[in-house]
């Protein structure tokens, strides 16, 4: 089912958290609420959901406007940070809890109830308690009870962060399977943005109560807006060098220079930019080089992170396969693509 | 378990210490199923005669059941007082967005501060124009009142230690507050609940006070007013004996009770203590 926000408003106690918020999530898919702590994302989330009252604009389930309508009434699906499982319930009366609430026979019950289980694969484990089961178990046991009642929309709170890495692989991968084998509508709000890249059709980066952009997950990478997108999408992160324009080239005030894009011909001689460059577009194609000394190592196994020292304070970062032919202290002159380097103007938006 | 001292150097410590009061008891205990001869430290002989008042009636004590009785209803009533007004109510604390509600707080803490006795005219006075006084209903509701601050305050708690986000979920799987109150919350504040009903229930057992002054010429007699007929030592047929097995017949059930639910009544003190 189509959500959709119109104008949304949320305040705490007099201080507007979000400003009228418009956003438009799609029959089917899932998109990624992506933000820093404290920007937002949650409270839209509660919002949908039905726990926090909205002070300004509309929510509507389709055509349906939900905005005053108790949590009860919305037949949303939520899936809790720490998975909110009923303790003293095992997994089998947690997941038919919501429908014995709706009054449903025993046999409906425990048809939707084994069908769900098999979804999720949580069978073997019907009569275990919350505390016998394992973080990926339980986080099994909570998509089902989210979902045993068909929810219009599967919001889901950071439901990773409480998994080790392994765990978080798969669940990742598992959330996902789900998600589109039910074909149902989801929310997914997280501070981490491989888990927003790899798992959701859009991502809707949220910073201070506002949504800065809203693209599918490689747009998002290859075209940020601004700044604050282009730093928070990558890792490891995009390196920001800032300087101003000279001619048709970049130029730090240490005298660091670079090629602009072909694309941005024209600028304004003096004009204060910001070139942004990502470690994959440093150390292995492109027409222009670029000499330095190499700072830092990181071996990761299948690849390798540089840092080279390019010029007074300009360090940037190489992400490349595993070598070993260079070391710290060693003179490199490695190629950049200009081409796919972010430019942005001073108040950080994308040129 | 790994110990780093040695336990028999504590174990005799405590058993120094707690040895008047174990001597003391099991004297009392022993002397109401014995005869000793006057001077001695021993008991002489097995002597049942002063359990006679279980079954006879002419004794000082009376009909020592409808007191036993009226005692356990007595407990019994203020224990269900009790635990309703503070289920609900410490949930309504711990969790409502009440007006006031940071007064009404405080106001539940200086009640619980104040020992029950300084309020007694006052409770006197009320009970006199509310037509309750001399009445075991009247008492009941008194001594279930003043411990109503203790037992909100525990179990508000206890409320405070159940996380939002069960009552949340609760909410998005469609049951209603009550609903979920009744069938997420409750369960998680059972250690508390059956805590906070032994304290009350032991409480309204052993009361004295209350029953004495707010119901003293009442036919509803609890264990604690016959004891202290009993022990009368102006009566004509004063017996030490029988005083001192009324007492121990008194205690049993709060022993036995003891003894089942002791790790239970800990469990305030382990899970309710966050304020």
């Amino acid at each position: 089912m189509q959500i959709t926000l119109k104008n949304f408003t949320k305040s705490f106690d007099g201080n507007v958290v979000i400003d009228r918020m418009n956003l438009e999530i799609r029959d089917g898919e899932m998109l990624a609420l992506l933000g820093p702590s404290g920007c937002g994302k949650s409270t839209t989330l509660l919002a949908i959901s039905g726990i926090h009252r909205v002070n300004g604009g509309q929510i509507l389930f389709g055509d349906r406007d939900v905005s005053n309508l108790p949590s009860q009434k919305r037949n949303v699906g939520v899936v809790f940070q720490n998975y909110a499982l009923y303790p003293h319930m095992n997994a089998y009366e947690n997941i038919a809890f919501p429908l014995q609430v709706r009054g449903q026979s025993k046999t409906e019950i425990e048809k939707a109830v084994g069908q769900i289980a098999a979804l999720t694969h949580i069978e073997p484990y019907m009569s275990r308690r919350p505390g016998q089961l394992s973080g990926g178990q339980q986080q099994r046991v909570a998509l089902a009870r989210a979902l045993v009642r068909r929810p219009d929309v599967l919001l889901l709170d950071e439901p990773l962060a409480n998994l080790d890495a392994k765990l978080r692989l798969e669940m990742r991968s598992e959330i996902r399977r789900i998600q589109q084998e039910t074909g149902i509508t989801a929310i997914l709000v997280t501070h981490d943005q491989v888990e927003a890249m790899s798992m959701s059709d859009r991502i809707a980066i949220m910073d201070q109560g506002e949504i800065m952009q809203i693209s599918t997950p490689d747009d998002m990478y290859r075209n940020p807006v601004n700044r604050f997108i282009a730093g928070f999408m990558g890792n490891p992160p995009i390196v920001m060098v800032d300087g101003r324009v000279e001619g048709t080239a970049f130029e730090t005030t240490s005298g660091f220079r670079l090629p602009l894009p072909g694309r941005l011909g024209g600028l304004k001689h003096g004009r204060p930019i910001s070139i942004g460059i990502r470690p994959e577009h440093f150390g292995s194609t492109g027409a222009h080089t670029v000499a330095g000394t190499i700072s830092f190592v990181e071996p990761q196994g299948r690849e390798s992170h540089f840092d080279v020292r390019v010029g007074e304070g300009v360090v940037l970062r190489s992400i490349q396969p595993s070598r070993r032919d260079v070391a710290v202290g060693q003179p490199v002159e490695w190629p950049i693509d200009i081409e796919s380097t972010l430019v942005f103007d001073e108040q950080g938006k994308t040129l | 378990m790994t110990r780093n001292f040695s336990i028999w150097p504590v174990v005799l410590i405590l058993l120094l210490i707690s040895a008047p009061i174990v001597i003391m008891y099991s004297y009392l205990a022993l002397g109401t199923v014995t005869t000793t001869e006057p001077g001695d430290l021993l008991p002489s002989k097995l002597a049942l005669d002063n359990w006679r008042f279980l079954f006879d009636t002419s004794t000082a004590a009376g009909n020592i059941w409808i007191a036993t009785l009226n005692t356990f209803v007595f407990a019994a009533s203020i224990m269900v007082i009790v635990l309703t007004v503070s289920a609900t109510g410490g949930y309504a604390m711990s969790r409502l967005n009440l007006p006031f509600r940071r007064f009404v707080l405080s106001g539940i803490m200086v009640m619980h501060a104040f020992p029950s006795v300084t309020l007694i005219i006052g409770v006197f006075l009320v009970l006199q124009f509310t037509g309750l006084y001399d009445t075991m209903i009247g008492v009941i509701l008194v001594k279930a009142s003043l411990m109503l601050p203790f037992g909100i305050w525990i179990m508000k708690g206890f409320y405070d230690a159940v996380p939002w986000e069960i009552e949340m979920a609760g909410v998005q799987d469609g049951a209603s507050r009550f609903t979920v109150w009744r069938r997420l919350i409750l369960p998680q504040v059972r250690a508390g609940l059956v805590a906070l009903g032994l304290f009350a229930f032991l409480d309204g057992w052993g009361e004295y006070v209350l029953p004495r002054i707010l119901a003293p010429t009442n036919d509803f007699r609890v264990l604690s007013i016959v004891l202290e007929l009993v022990g009368n030592p102006d009566r004509t047929n004063y017996d030490f004996d029988l005083f001192k097995t009324v007492g121990v017949f008194y205690t049993l059930p709060v022993l036995v009770i003891f003894v089942f639910f002791q790790h239970r009544l800990m469990d305030i003190f382990g899970g309710g203590t966050k304020g």
